[in-house]
């Protein structure tokens, strides 16, 4: 099985600042990765390091193939994203956004427009369709911009903290969502602070103070801390953080 | 790609409660109020006269000053002290005092004196008035010496140069033909350089920004996108301000279009670049508003709106050299009231191509998509 | 109390955390005094004349040299026929363009009279007809000096003074402008976008939920901005006086007064502003536009507003501005008392108490 991700002592400092300390992992294609750790342990900082985002301070990384360095406008063509904010376009129509962000990965309009008429099949969004999206409900949202994120069959797609502020009966909609996609071939990187969420995931890596104190499937981890659930790992490598909340 | 972008640009404007109102609103505010309201014209001078001598004479001079056209006047009376009031109360512009033994002192060659007073808070407005007043004094004196002389001495040649005067290009002298088109100039200065600015501040706020940054879209084509949508605006809101000068104020450019087209794309492109460089830097929404309306207003004031560049001390020109819209203002009055073209404006044409160049490549480097 | 100014404490760091705005607030006055004051002005300098002369002769060399020599014109070129003056013109060459009549000192000594053709570029109108003012000054002085002292036992002589403002400074006009429009500028517009600023953010919400009266919070939200305005109004009168000569004739306790009506009055039109609208980029343009150039415009502060057409006079009564730089005008340039200004007091007074009102009014109509 091939890499799709892969890091090796990836730094990022901002002035005396280290938010994210020599981390080291690679993830599988079609992996369903977790990024987990406390707000303010470095997970999104290390996302944007290998979006592209943001330029790191040292150590190196590769995404679909590609040097986080040098190549990133390669990496974020094979890409897809989607931040906390969602990061739609409120005074856009739902299938204008799609049409932009098709476009912007260099899909043709009849393309575009065959896939969004089978999204909006799919979703049940038929309705909606025309709608501007300020006037969506958090949750369609949600489902919206991850389905634009994957809509030009990324290699990889990164979700930051995705199911902020959203009811669990919502969340676990999503989450299939997310299984569907990697079914489909689709690795997905994906950072969140919700402990239950990681149980999802084929593997997990838990941030404490911008370094990875652990990293496994959920199975080994709660073997190995004689945890019950992902919580009480957590919990327990929490308690040596420093970096106060 | 860019055609995506340009499709989200021009659907987000048009969807926007404010801008389409704005954009058509302001020009024809601007076009239709300003020139009315800007004018350094003097007219309507308020005079008081003090006649302590109230003869024949003093009376013919007062009359004459009445049927002048230039003054008003305001109040006849002995008293110093009430045409002073007059001043205070902003009433009288200036006051001219007739002293007592006006008439005798004149029929007896003696010579006579009067005294002017004006108002000077506002320099200009009183060395006018006075200017005014003693032009009428003078000829009032030159027909009085006519009569009085009759035979004696004026057979002595006294040889006179004639002075004809011509005026060009604007020959009612008037004050709004003059601004219209520098008006222009203001217009899309505010518009294309200041609302693509906010624009992109706008989604780095909202964070929208982020999306794009993400993907394979290059700066340049995102930049272009936000851009263009404002070029084509600007054209239009430049051919609303020639409907606009012909129709209500008659004025029509006495050069070509297609000139007065050239360097309005030369300009916006410069324009917008500008407000492109500050956006980047700026921190915020308002942080970045508030600079570029600074920059505009000091661009505005040494650009030769309200006074002449020639004017300015040596300090100020050099400054006003770098400033784009004093350059743009040249060629727009140039091609509207003297029918200049291309070739003679090349030198404002260097300029605008150098800014635009210089601007846009910064505009371009300072734009990063990482951090 | 102590809420009271906990709140206010924080407000100011919220202001000082943004340096560059901070930074222009406090430069705008003077670098607009320095403008006003030295860089704008109608003075005629070193304007650019052509003369046209068929024949050279020593009055017409007398003649154009003392054109060049007057420090108002700079005689840059001699063209040779008169096909050359449009072009002259269109190339910016010269503003103004004399033409001499043929054998003009032969004419001038035997017919007694000879023709100068002043053709000047009217573009801008003024500068024309002071070009030609002043050029026929230097050849009437030039004939005066030709003809010789002829005592003329009839002549009227006016003598003149300028009343106020002996030297013509323009300044004295226009420092009353720039206190009038600065002060607007960081009361109205950036009070105004402070607040809405907060609406945006979704912080106003936890202000008003919190033990705190509205009232408190408003204050605490205008109280920065009022200390910035003293400090400007201050920076303001410290650069007329010793930088631009401009003294304060009357009383400065009377201009202190009138000028924190005017900021009262100002802010007020602040929070009106931020009670009409919920983003910032509309509060700034709708202050921008609604504020900042009515009041360069019609407040008296540029152009005199008797040379406006009448709707725009009337128009301009409701520009607070116009009101304060009339009265500056008369207590700090013609050095008149409080009776002097009690139209505009009573007149920013009123402006104050209604805006006040307003603006409350709707404040707590949002909060219901």
């Amino acid at each position: 099985m091939e890499n799709v991700i892969t890091a090796t002592n990836l730094t990022k400092q901002f002035g005396h600042f280290t938010a994210v300390d020599q981390i080291s992992f690679e993830v599988e294609r079609g992996e369903i990765f977790g990024f987990l750790g406390a707000n303010g342990a470095g997970k999104t900082t290390a996302m944007r390091m290998l979006c592209g985002l943001s330029k790191p301070t040292s150590g190196i990384g590769t995404v679909a193939g590609f040097d986080i360095h040098t190549q990133t406008e390669k990496v974020k063509k094979n890409i897809g994203y989607m931040s906390q904010k969602f990061s739609l376009y409120d005074d856009l129509k739902v299938w204008e956004n799609i049409e932009l962000f098709g476009g912007i990965y260099g899909m043709n309009d009849q393309d575009i427009k065959i896939k969004t008429d089978k999204l909006m099949y799919e979703l049940n969004f038929e309705k909606e369709r025309n709608m501007l999206v300020a006037s969506l409900p958090l949750g369609f949202k949600q489902k919206l911009a991850f389905s634009v994120a994957i809509f030009h069959q990324p290699q990889v797609v990164f979700l930051d903290e995705p199911t902020g502020g959203v009811d669990p009966v919502t969340r676990r909609m999503f989450w299939e969502m997310i299984y569907k996609a990697a079914e489909n071939g689709i690795t997905v990187f994906v950072t969140t602070h919700y402990m239950d969420e990681a149980e999802y995931c084929n593997r997990v890596s838990i941030m404490v103070d911008g370094r990875i104190e652990a990293l496994d499937s959920p199975k080994n981890l709660k073997a190995n801390y004689s945890a019950k659930n992902m919580d009480e790992v957590f919990q327990k490598l929490a308690r040596k953080s420093q970096r106060i909340e | 790609m860019l055609k995506y972008l340009l499709r989200k640009e021009f659907r987000q404007i048009k969807r926007n409660a404010f801008l389409p109102r704005l954009i058509f609103a302001f020009p024809l505010m601007v076009l239709l109020v300003f020139p009315w309201a800007a004018s350094y014209e003097i007219k309507n001078l308020n005079i008081s006269i003090v006649d302590n001598d109230q003869s024949s004479f003093s009376k013919a001079l007062t009359q004459k000053i009445i049927s002048s056209n230039y003054f008003r006047l305001t109040d006849y009376s002995v008293s110093y002290s009430a045409a002073l009031k007059s001043i205070e109360a902003q009433k009288s512009d200036i006051i001219l005092q007739i002293p007592a033994n006006f008439e005798k002192n004149i029929i007896n060659a003696q010579g006579a004196k009067v005294m002017l007073s004006a108002n000077a808070v506002n320099g200009m407005k009183g060395g006018i008035a006075m200017t005014y007043l003693v032009s009428i004094i003078n000829e009032f004196n030159a027909s009085l010496i006519k009569d009085l002389m009759p035979l004696s001495k004026s057979t002595t040649n006294i040889s006179t140069i004639q002075i004809d005067q011509q005026y060009r290009f604007n020959q009612n002298l008037n004050y709004r033909v003059f601004m219209v088109p520098a008006l222009m100039v203001m217009i899309l200065s505010l518009l294309c350089g200041f609302l693509p600015a906010v624009s992109i501040v706008f989604e780095k706020e909202l964070g929208t920004i982020e999306q794009m940054n993400v993907s394979p879209v290059p700066k340049v084509l995102f930049i272009l996108a936000k851009l263009i949508p404002f070029w084509v605006i600007g054209l239009i809101v430049i051919n609303i301000g020639f409907v606009v000068a012909w129709a209500v104020y008659g004025l029509v450019p006495a050069g070509h279009f297609y000139t007065i087209y050239f360097f309005t794309i030369i300009y916006i492109l410069t324009v917008s670049g500008l407000g492109l460089i500050i956006s980047n830097f700026a921190q915020s929404l308002q942080q970045a508003m508030f600079i570029i309306f600074f920059f505009m207003l000091v661009f505005i004031m040494l650009s030769g709106l309200y006074t002449p560049i020639d004017s300015m001390p040596e300090w100020a020109k050099w400054v006003a050299a770098f400033n784009p819209l004093k350059y743009f203002m040249e060629v727009m009055r140039a091609v509207y009231l003297k029918g200049s073209d291309i070739l003679q404006l090349w030198k404002q044409l260097l300029a605008l191509i150098a800014f635009s160049i210089f601007f846009n490549i910064i505009a371009v480097i300072s734009y990063r998509k990482s951090s | 109390m102590k809420q009271l100014l906990s709140f206010v404490r924080k407000e100011f760091y919220h202001i000082l955390r943004d340096k560059t705005t901070i930074l222009i607030l406090l430069l705008m006055p003077i670098i607009q005094i320095i403008l006003f004051g030295f860089a704008l002005t109608t003075e005629v300098k070193d304007t650019r004349v052509a003369v046209l002369i068929p024949q050279s002769d020593e009055i017409t060399t007398k003649l154009v040299e003392r054109i060049h020599a007057s420090s108002y014109f700079d005689v840059v070129n001699t063209i040779q026929s008169s096909y050359e003056i449009q072009k002259t013109f269109r190339d910016s060459q010269a503003k103004l363009v004399l033409v001499f009549e043929n054998d003009f000192a032969a004419k001038l000594k035997h017919d007694g009279i000879a023709h100068i053709q002043l053709i000047a570029d009217a573009t801008d109108p003024n500068a024309a007809t002071s070009f030609t003012f002043y050029v026929s000054n230097i050849i009437s002085s030039y004939q005066q000096d030709m003809i010789g002292t002829m005592k003329n036992p009839y002549q009227i002589t006016p003598e003149v003074k300028m009343l106020y403002n002996p030297q013509m400074i323009g300044a004295f006009n226009f420092v009353p402008g720039v206190l009038g429009m600065i002060l607007i500028l960081i009361c109205a517009m950036m009070t105004s976008i402070a607040i809405v600023r907060e609406k945006e953010k979704g912080t106003m919400e936890i202000l008003l939920v919190s033990p705190m009266r509205p009232i408190y919070t408003i204050l605490a939200k205008i109280t920065p901005y009022f200390v910035l305005s003293c400090i400007n109004f201050l920076t303001i009168i410290i650069l007329s006086v010793f930088v631009l000569k401009v003294p304060i004739a009357g009383s400065f306790f009377t201009l202190v007064i009138i000028s924190m009506l005017y900021i009262f009055v100002a802010l007020a039109l602040g929070l009106l502003i931020s009670t009409l609208t919920e983003s910032q980029v509309a509060a700034m343009l709708i202050s921008g536009m609604a504020l900042m150039i009515p009041v360069m415009l019609l407040s008296g502060m540029i152009f005199p507003i008797e040379n406006m057409p009448l709707p725009l006079q009337i128009f301009s009564n409701v520009i607070p501005a116009r009101w304060y730089i009339s009265a500056v005008k008369l207590v700090m340039i013609q050095g008149l008392g409080f009776s002097a200004i009690i139209k505009e007091m009573l007149v920013l007074s009123f402006m104050a108490i209604t805006l006040i009102a307003i603006s409350l009014k709707k404040f707590k109509v949002r909060l219901e």
